[in-house]
């Protein structure tokens, strides 16, 4: 057992792509900061990408105490070998007590690895994070069995107490641009060699600029939208509001959008302000991937529908009535 | 390509009932499945050999009862089974879990006697819900690994992998061998005809106990092996007293709604 008292510090990782950084880490610096308070330790967020310093000094601004940043043309796009090299690197140095890590398609390919290799504890696809009062251990809660269950997870004696966090779920602090912080360079490279995948091509499915984790409006429908041809609704919906188009499972399985639109356990989770669920009955698989949305507003024919049992607001009718209707609305509104 | 498909059985979660009294999971009679992310896995697994020849083995830990998943599997294409079963398994998180897998997978290519060029999982189980197991094996056996899979193909003795990303997929080659999970497919997994279904009932499924798995460390296993401990479970609050425009026409209920959205300050 290593002692657990060398272990100090909260740590966010702050995943970026393209020099770029994902909001979800930036949301995370926000959701630790009272309990880094509690521990009354620093917040220290980790930065690993290609010309990521901006992404450093950001992290600062939305709340770190200081970035540790780990720069090079081998972590431009994401990979398994490389992020994970890096970062158990980075652990090892400087052991922190409490390691978070965005739930996004790579946090969940990363962690795991991770965790592993220090034979220590990962919770996943968090939605809430607590310290236990008694212990002072992270109380990290999640759904299991579809969001039919919640369940609270401590990891007492190994460190870090690593947990994966749900994107969208906490919000972004405001970015306070006089916010001062060290920012510690660390050179960790890896060879070609050592990285085991290849990038052939990237193919971009959803044109609109705002992809489905990170949106705050989100248009979107499902069998009941009836075609292909039909999803213009939705669209034009979606464009009114300046939101993002989504859709159930069952759409892309008719072949009317491809895959990168559905929302639901084998799609995307998703957080947004406003969903629209139009012409989706709300099965439980779909269900679990919106339990993160502030509102849900609901568009269907069948009264009965369970989607009207988690919207806050809902219509009954038939959606190629409501919906061109709700669009003029909102236009009339606007002009 | 021999290849070895992880699978969990796991309760129906369409037929998962929250008891309004007592706030807990009624598992009373619910049917258990194949994790239905592993279904995708094994169709993959059963398209790759047909392909490339090659044996398809398909292994899952659990209790005895977890042995008709694998005959599901061997229904619908895999050549032979392993259940690993054992009370010294029990309470396994995550991290044991794996441990315990990438042990038995060793074992199994003993058994067999060949050597695994791709281990297969789904993205998740739909009880857990952790897409955990999967690359903590690969980092256990050291392999590379491609998570979020859509689709695998073959060429010239590597593996393409179509992998989700936020606004579409990537494409990606990995040498093998190597570990990959699957979210979905272009296709759906083949169903069981009478005749294969009726030869899995038949056959017997070898179970796999800490002493079949000579390399094994009991004291990682189980809950001893488990960093991870459940605090405490409840069930969250689904019903909302929301707002219902019924039986309005659709440009009086479109107002009503945007005035509503308007007043609580939401648009």
């Amino acid at each position: 057992m290593n002692d657990l008292s060398e272990y100090k510090n909260i740590w966010v990782f702050i995943e970026t792509e393209c020099g770029k950084a994902k909001n979800v880490g930036y949301e995370l610096l926000h959701a630790a900061k009272p309990l880094a308070e509690k521990k009354g330790c620093p917040l220290v967020a980790v930065v690993i990408g290609k010309d990521v310093e901006d992404a450093a000094k950001d992290a600062i601004c939305y709340g770190a105490d200081s970035a540790i940043l780990v720069d090079g043309p081998e972590y431009e796009y994401y990979t398994t070998d490389a992020f994970v090299k890096a970062l158990i690197a980075l652990v090892q140095k400087y052991k922190p007590e409490t390691l978070m890590i965005g739930a996004t398609t790579n946090g969940r390919d990363m962690g795991p690895r991770v965790s592993c290799h220090l034979k220590t504890g990962l919770t996943a696809d968090c939605t809430a994070i607590d310290i236990d009062e008694e212990t002072g251990n992270v109380a990290w809660t999640r759904p299991t069995f579809g969001g039919n269950l919640m369940a609270t997870i401590m990891c007492p004696d190994s460190r870090p107490q690593m947990g994966t966090v749900r994107p969208g779920v906490f919000k972004k602090g405001a970015c306070d641009k006089n916010r001062t912080g060290e920012i510690i360079r660390e050179e960790i490279h890896v060879a070609p060699e050592e990285i085991r995948t290849t990038l052939v091509e990237r193919v971009n499915e959803i044109v609109e600029a705002v992809n489905l984790s990170e949106a705050e409006i989100i248009v979107s429908g499902g069998r009941g939208v009836g075609s292909a041809e039909n999803f213009k609704l939705i669209e034009g919906l979606a464009k009114v509001l300046g939101g993002t188009v989504g859709c159930s499972r069952a759409v892309v399985d008719a072949g009317w959008l491809p895959y990168a639109h559905q929302v639901g356990q084998s799609g995307k989770t998703v957080a947004p302000k406003l969903y629209f669920a139009v012409g989706i009955s709300g099965a439980i698989q779909h269900l679990a991937g919106i339990s993160g949305a502030d509102t849900v507003i609901a568009v269907n024919k069948d009264a009965d529908a369970p989607i009207f049992g988690v919207a806050d607001y809902g219509i009954v009718g038939d959606l190629n009535e409501v919906v061109p209707a709700l669009t003029e609305a909102l236009k009339a509104r606007q002009s | 390509m021999n290849i070895c498909l992880c699978v969990k059985q796991v309760p129906d979660t369409n037929e998962i009932r929250v008891d309004p009294v007592t706030h807990t999971l009624v598992r009373k009679g619910v049917p258990s499945i194949v994790n239905p992310f592993d279904t995708y896995a094994e169709e993959v697994g059963v398209r790759l050999k047909e392909k490339s020849g090659g044996r398809l083995v398909v292994i899952s830990m659990g209790p005895p009862q977890a042995a008709a998943a694998i005959k599901s599997c061997l229904a619908v294409g895999a050549d032979s089974g392993y259940l690993i079963s054992s009370r010294a398994f029990g309470g396994s998180d995550t991290l044991a879990t794996s441990y315990i897998l990438s042990e038995a997978i060793k074992a199994v290519e003993e058994k067999e006697g060949l050597k695994f060029d791709l281990i297969l999982c789904g993205k998740q189980a739909t009880d857990g819900d952790t897409a955990q197991v999967g690359p903590e094996i690969a980092e256990h056996l050291n392999l590379p690994q491609v998570t979020y899979a859509l689709d695998i193909v073959e060429k010239n003795g590597e593996i393409q992998v179509k992998r989700e990303q936020d606004t579409g997929y990537d494409i990606l080659s990995v040498k093998l061998p190597a570990v990959v999970t699957v979210v979905r497919l272009p296709y759906e997994p083949r169903y069981p005809t009478l005749k294969t279904r009726t030869e899995a009932r038949k056959k017997e499924i070898p179970v796999l106990t800490e002493k079949d798995i000579p390399s094994i460390d009991v004291s990682l296993c189980g809950l001893k092996g488990s960093p991870t401990r459940v605090k405490g479970t409840y069930t969250p609050v689904r019903e909302k007293k929301g707002v219902k425009l019924v039986g309005m026409d659709a440009a009086k209920a479109a107002g009503e709604l945007v005035r509503l959205l308007s007043d609580g300050k939401l648009l």
